[in-house]
């Protein structure tokens, strides 16, 4: 495995090492070691089936709502092991909050989507909600758009808006990492560079990692880039080296599109 | 072969077509100088018009290639490096008809022994290694013609001063010596174009700048 080159001042914020994910007898990843740095935007790409999404998935632990998963090796965040007995689970999904490929809001109205979080973790003061539904709606560069009709149910919205009120309502609980499995890929030009910009944006108080089949898109968004293949990392570098000079020939082959 | 190979391609066999004019170019300028020969000249100063629309179709399929093809990685450094090298081509062009414009203004001759000829034959050298590197993907050929880049250096400033004093011992000289200093300074000058091809050719074999040497190891920040 290649590691980047290139001193860094953000801190780690999350550390892999030496994991492996199976589900039954398969293999998904193998071997894997990385630091992702708080405050950066790292992005995951590979050809479909490489385990990206799953990779992405054992940051919060949602892939235990599979049977038969089996996870070894290190996963830390800010140095704490995610996978010792006696985390709280529930806990770290806020810390480490998601949005997936396909926008997902709840059967709501979009107040209701976004203060869904703070309300199961307790806020129940209506002042206190309204303050954190609007500060995260602003976040997520919607609350312009939406300010006047909170109440309406959230499955009117376009798809671009719904992806963004499902990253509100990650940022509602306050996360400190965000991650994004081929969020724009099902929404068009515009609504995409609305949240490739917000992605700019939030990674100033925030880490992510984005997992993204839009290699242009990696380029744009992205601080690191990582090249998965069968499970594995096969180079992790600034974004820019990936994109200028790869080291690894794989690495050339698949960004330049000869791979296979 | 892909789609985007193939406009690859044709990018590359456009910029060996760009280069074999030059070379032409070159090769009239030699014997235009030598003989001396008006009809060459001429021919260096027509061949310019298709330099000129080499540079014009091969920069639109750079712009083109960029557009369409988001190309990264050794494909982008080629095709970056490529919109470097076209205008040196042009460029070589360019020299070569400011040389030819003096065929009439240098003769007789006032330089002894056969210097002018071997800057032109050793530029011409360069410009020629330059462009198999580039064709042949060959960094040690590449980097041959950035060092031979001292040689035309050292007998540009031999015949400078042997001009220099020409012009001193008699005035009659002087016009015809003038017009010299403007040949040789031209052949040293696509003597630096062959050298900016070739570091563009290490650029896209190596993946970093071999310009400016002295700067490296140093934070641009």
């Amino acid at each position: 495995m290649l590691i980047p080159t290139v001193p860094e001042t953000k801190p780690i914020k999350l550390s892999v090492r030496d994991m492996a994910f199976s589900y039954g007898q398969k293999k998904i990843l193998d071997g894997l070691s990385m630091d992702i740095h708080a405050e950066r935007v790292t992005a995951i790409i590979g050809p479909s089936g490489c385990g990206k999404s799953t990779f992405l998935k054992c940051f919060n632990r949602i892939h235990e709502v599979s049977t038969d998963v089996k996870v070894s090796g290190d996963m830390q965040i800010d140095g704490v092991d995610i996978y010792r007995g006696g985390i709280d689970v529930v806990d770290l999904r806020r810390r480490v909050g998601m949005v997936f490929q396909k926008p997902n809001p709840f059967p709501k109205s979009i107040y209701e989507n976004v203060a869904f979080g703070p309300r199961l973790f307790g806020v129940q003061d209506r002042t206190t909600l309204d303050g954190i539904v609007e500060d995260a709606l602003r976040k997520a560069a919607l609350w312009e758009e939406v300010k006047d009709r909170l109440k309406e149910s959230a499955t009117g919205m376009s798809g671009g808006q719904q992806q963004r009120l499902c990253i509100a309502r990650a940022l509602a609980v306050n996360p400190e990492v965000l991650l994004m499995d081929e969020p724009c890929s099902a929404l068009d030009p515009i609504a995409t560079a609305k949240i490739e910009d917000l992605i700019g944006e939030l990674k100033e108080s925030l880490t992510i990692v984005i997992v993204t089949h839009n290699m242009q898109q990696a380029a744009r968004v992205s601080d690191y880039t990582a090249f998965f293949w069968l499970g594995k990392l096969v180079e992790m570098d600034l974004t820019e080296r990936i994109f200028t000079t790869p080291r690894v020939q794989m690495t050339e082959d698949y960004i330049t599109g000869r791979f296979g | 072969m892909r789609q985007f190979d193939t406009e690859l391609k044709e990018l590359r066999e456009g910029i060996m077509a760009m280069a074999g004019v030059a070379e032409e170019m070159i090769e009239l300028t030699i014997q235009a100088l030598a003989e001396p020969s008006p009809a060459k000249a001429e021919q260096v100063n027509h061949l310019d018009r298709r330099m000129d629309e080499w540079e014009l179709r091969l920069d639109q399929q750079c712009i083109d290639l960029l557009a369409l093809r988001n190309p990264a990685a050794s494909d982008l450094r080629r095709i970056a490096s490529s919109l470097k090298i076209i205008p040196e081509l042009e460029r070589i062009g360019d020299h070569c008809c400011n040389i030819a414009r003096r065929v009439g203004m240098v003769h007789p001759p006032i330089l002894a022994g056969n210097d002018l000829e071997r800057l032109g034959t050793e530029t011409r050298g360069m410009v020629r290694r330059a462009v198999d590197a580039f064709v042949s993907n060959d960094a040690a050929l590449a980097h041959a013609v950035i060092l031979s880049d001292d040689s035309v250096d050292a007998l540009y400033g031999k015949i400078y001063r042997d001009l220099l004093r020409i012009m001193l011992a008699d005035p009659l000289c002087i016009e015809r010596a003038s017009h010299l200093i403007l040949v040789i300074k031209n052949w040293e000058r696509i003597a630096d174009e062959a050298t900016n091809i070739a570091e563009e050719v290490l650029f896209i074999l190596e993946g970093h700048s071999a310009k400016h040497p002295y700067l490296h190891g140093d934070s641009v920040e």
